[in-house]
């Protein structure tokens, strides 16, 4: 099967990582990942303030280009959780909204119209109900025993409701995913709280608070290892464990990984597609169980 | 007859008067062919404005009177009662909408003040064809059927057979009493619920005039006001109750354990089993669901033990027909699930409780005898959260409406929990504190200041259980701080839901319920206790979610309104029913088929069949009169001549 696939910014940089096992654990199950050609920013967060439709053209483009390049099969799979977030609500508004409809599309007088009808799907929605849970299942070689795994499913999965891929309040995807492929979780409270987000950049403190706690919580539940589908989620759990670290003397570090990374290790693909280099605390040991 | 019709005018304060220029309605309509006077008035439904039309009816000499005002559902009856009274038949008056059906939907001053006209002479039209008509009159049981024995039903019950009438009580559990009977102790006065309510129970179950169908449901309801037949369903309890005396024999030998609904869930009962021990009546039951015989086919113990062959294994379910002028519903709430709140655990936690599993913590009769022990591990807690607002006012994800009593009940759970617990420490997360009562702000401020309740504004986002505590996320909205805090019992002020079944029961009644399932009054503000099916009547929460003042007051209303209805010889029903042309009819049978009311029949006359009209349940909607392929079937004072002569009116130029 072939599917269209949007990777955003952060899958070609520091989230590379996330790309490279996703691409390889899904060639495992007989999916074709294939690139958009001239993708474009996804809007981030700008576009989703309701009352600016300037920014909305960015993640509209990239929705046009799926047309073009579809042949039909209008999908389209993102991995990192923003630029899913964003491309969703954006059609999601796009569906409803048609005098704003109309205006974008007067204003991309070089492009073609569009009216909402791509589906924007999140890796994790494909994976449970196109492939099926049941059939990741049995593509598993590497039993990872020694895993306790937290689902960390931050907000841009989970809200607002209308792109929600679970339930926003006790979401279980992630868990499910992890038991089909025979992995051990935990569930603790923090698998939906805030990881402090861009305050990364101007309010550094407050995400180490927040890291400090969730990976805290996390452990406290029985956890040995994070696992995230956002990459501003796992470079605030993951790289600001240093900064926590600083602050806290006996804070303990936990590894926060990709779930792509988790599965791709399950499926025994080359370490390589792995890219656990990128990872800042180091899930190597954790994982090497026949490595 | 040449028809002299006054047209009278209203402004409805600015209601009509700011979109429509109210002179110049006067000044085109007085002009009208057959209108002999116009006029205007800022409150045409108040005495001046009556009186004015009184004396203009005797001065002009009218023949016909058009009101332009509101909708005739508000103040029809009014202005048909001036009528009468100047001596005029009060059908051959008429109102003309220029509120809702006008001013209130338009802004253009210009096409609002055309368009009134235009309503205004339409009536005109109709009024001139109007016949002088006598209402109907129908005969009434005085008897009154009450649905629901929680204390809205009990005390509606009470001032009905108190009037000295009959009345039915159904009951749909095997005790009356209701969600009441739980509580512990009630707002504002701390009075507690037992005392206050169960010597009402007894008077019900003592009293000459009430006849008790408990754990009984309506089967089936039909007729029409004065005249309805009610079918109840009797359940079988698997106990003959004139035999059985209450010794409890049977209960105590019982080998089956269930969680008890009284209890909330908090203590075990039997498989066999009285709902509490001051149950109306006395009598026990067999839950078939969890009885072991029923279920394995063996055991039989309640039959071994009891000495007066009082327990029957073969009962069946049994059904009896009264027949009742007027029906009171008083059904009640539930409590909206706690499996509905995933960011408080869904259920899952042992030591979230909601409101009312509290008050079983603090009644005296309940499972830890009104000490407070947290359900997980029968610990004293120390800390206890209570959360308002769960579930309601939330419009997005769960119920838009406020639930009116949690803000009193939580002021007394954490007042109560202080006095049994002197070194506790309660702590109430709120929106806003809603104490609107008589009493009831004095209370919660006596909460604050002399039990040092802590009052914290906030909604909780999230609680989760760690080492045996519950942690609750939440924010001091007034401070602008994040909150964690840990405690080790949390109370949850859950919305208040209609009682599940209540749709059903609405639909055998043919009265109706708004969006969240509450049953729709009249007229929220002029006739709050009566449903739109004319006998049926409501009172208490199955209205809307009240206190137990409200309640008792709404019940009394709604009796009242039954007993103004008994204290009249008869009942007269409006007399602008269908009626048949003879002649035309051929029988076909097909307003039969339209008819919701069951109000047409066919009879053979002279040889020939006719589709006749049983009056007094012809409601007068129009239904078969569209439906006749003859045009054999006209309403009174809305004929076919009627109807042609307003669209033409309606569609002429000017």
């Amino acid at each position: 099967m072939k599917v269209l696939y949007y990777p955003g910014c952060t899958l070609k940089t520091s989230a590379k990582n996330f790309e490279d096992s996703a691409v390889a654990s899904l060639k495992v199950l007989g999916v074709d990942l294939v690139e958009l050609e001239r993708w474009n920013c996804c809007g981030t967060v700008y576009s989703l303030a309701s009352d600016d439709l300037m920014h909305k053209v960015a993640p509209i483009r990239n929705l046009i280009r799926v047309k073009e390049q579809s042949n039909g099969d209008d999908r389209v799979v993102t991995l990192c959780s923003m630029c899913y977030n964003t491309l969703k609500q954006a059609n999601e508004f796009f569906k409803e909204d048609e005098e704003s409809r109309d205006k974008i599309n007067n204003f991309m007088d070089r492009e073609i119209d569009y009216n909402g009808d791509v589906e924007v799907l999140h890796l994790l929605t494909l994976l449970k109900e196109e492939i099926g849970f049941d059939n990741i299942g049995k593509k598993v070689k590497n039993k990872l025993s020694n895993l306790k795994v937290a689902s960390y499913y931050g907000c841009l999965l989970l809200r607002p409701q209308n792109s929600a891929i679970d339930n926003a309040e006790n979401p279980t995807i992630l868990e499910d995913l992890f038991t089909s492929l025979g992995i051990d979780t935990v569930d603790f409270p923090y698998k939906n709280e805030c990881c402090g987000s861009y305050n990364t950049v101007n309010a550094v403190d407050l995400v180490v608070e927040r890291t400090y706690k969730i990976i805290n919580s996390a452990r406290s539940f029985g956890a040995n290892i994070i696992a995230t589908s956002c990459p501003l989620c796992q470079f605030n759990l993951d790289r600001r464990q240093k900064d926590v670290k600083d602050k806290y003397y006996d804070f303990e570090e936990m590894p926060v990984v990709y779930f792509t990374q988790i599965m791709g290790r399950a499926f025994n693909v080359k370490r390589k597609s792995l890219g656990f280099d990128l990872n800042y605390i180091d899930p190597v040991p954790l994982l090497q169980e026949n490595f | 007859m040449k028809q002299r019709i006054g047209v009278f005018v209203c402004h409805c304060g600015i209601n009509i008067a700011s979109t429509v220029q109210i002179e110049r309605v006067v000044e085109a309509i007085k002009e009208y062919p057959g209108v002999v006077h116009a006029e205007d008035y800022e409150y045409m439904c108040s005495d001046p404005g009556q009186g004015m039309i009184r004396a203009r009816i005797k001065e002009k000499n009218l023949t016909g009177v058009v009101v332009a005002a509101c909708s005739p559902t508000l103040h029809e009856l009014t202005f048909r009662n001036v009528t009468a009274l100047s001596g005029l038949n009060p059908y051959r008056c008429e109102m003309a909408n220029i509120r809702e059906h006008c001013s209130w939907i338009h802004k253009d001053v210009d096409k609002a003040t055309k368009k009134a006209i235009k309503i205004i002479k339409t009536i005109v039209e109709k009024v001139k064809l109007n016949e002088e008509l006598t209402p109907l009159s129908v005969p009434i049981t005085k008897r009154a059927l009450v649905i629901g024995g929680g204390i809205a039903g009990i005390q509606s019950a009470l001032d009905i057979a108190n009037a000295g009438y009959q009345v039915i009580l159904v009951e749909k559990s095997s005790s009356i009493g209701g969600h009441m009977a739980q509580l512990s102790e009630t707002f504002p006065t701390l009075d507690c619920s037992q005392c206050i309510l169960t010597p009402k129970m007894v008077e019900v179950a003592q009293h000459k005039n009430i006849k008790l169908y408990n754990y009984a449901e309506i089967d089936d309801v039909s007729g029409y006001v004065g005249n309805f037949k009610v079918k109840i369903r009797l359940k079988a309890s698997y106990v003959d109750w004139s035999k059985c005396v209450g010794c409890g024999l049977c209960i105590e030998k019982c080998p089956t354990k269930v969680a008890s609904e009284f209890e909330q869930g908090l203590a075990p009962r039997k498989a066999i089993y009285v709902p509490f021990p001051q149950a109306v009546p006395n009598k026990p039951v067999i839950d078939r669901e969890h009885c072991r015989y029923f279920k394995t086919g063996k055991c039989r113990v309640c039959e071994k033990v009891c000495d007066l062959d009082a327990i029957k294994f073969d009962e069946e379910d049994d059904f009896v027909e009264e027949e009742v002028g007027a029906i009171v519903v008083a059904t009640g709430y539930e409590v909206y699930g706690v499996q509905n709140i995933g960011e408080y655990g869904a259920g899952r936690y042992k030591d979230v409780v909601d409101g009312l599993q509290f008050e079983r913590l603090l009644s005296a009769s309940g499972p830890t005898n009104g000490e407070i022990r947290r359900p997980s591990d029968g610990q004293i807690p120390r800390r206890v959260a209570f959360v308002s607002c769960v579930g309601s006012r939330d419009p997005e994800l769960h119920k838009p409406y406020c639930s009116k009593v949690c803000c009193m009940y939580l002021a007394k759970h954490a007042m109560l929990y202080k006095h049994r617990v002197p070194d506790g420490q309660p702590i109430i997360f709120y929106i806003d504190i809603r104490s609107d009562g008589k009493g009831y702000e004095e209370f919660v401020q006596r909460a604050q200041e002399e039990d040092h309740v802590t009052y914290i504004r906030g909604k909780v986002s999230k609680i989760y259980e760690d080492n045996g505590e519950l942690v609750l996320l939440s924010a001091d909205t007034l401070a602008g701080m994040p909150i964690e805090l840990r405690c080790d019992l949390v109370v949850l002020g859950m919305a208040i839901c209609p009682s599940s079944g209540v749709d059903e029961l609405t639909k055998k009644l043919k009265i109706q319920t708004d969006a969240n399932g509450f049953l729709t009054e009249a007229h929220p503000k002029l006739r709050p206790v009566e449903s739109l099916t004319p006998g049926i009547f409501i009172a208490g929460c199955a209205h809307a979610p009240k206190d137990i003042p409200d309640t008792v007051a709404q019940a009394s209303a709604a009796s009242s309104k039954v007993l103004e209805m008994f204290g009249q010889k008869e009942l007269s029903h409006d007399p602008m029913v269908a009626w048949v042309d003879e002649d035309l009819c051929s029988g076909c049978g097909v307003c039969i088929s339209l008819c919701p009311y069951d109000a047409r029949e066919l009879e053979i006359k002279e040889g020939k069949r006719i589709a006749t009209v049983k009056e007094i349940l012809c409601e007068g909607c129009g239904s078969c009169i569209a439906g006749c392929p003859a045009g054999a079937c006209q309403q009174r004072n809305l004929d076919d001549k009627q109807v042609i002569r307003m669209v033409e009116t309606v569609l002429s130029r000017g």
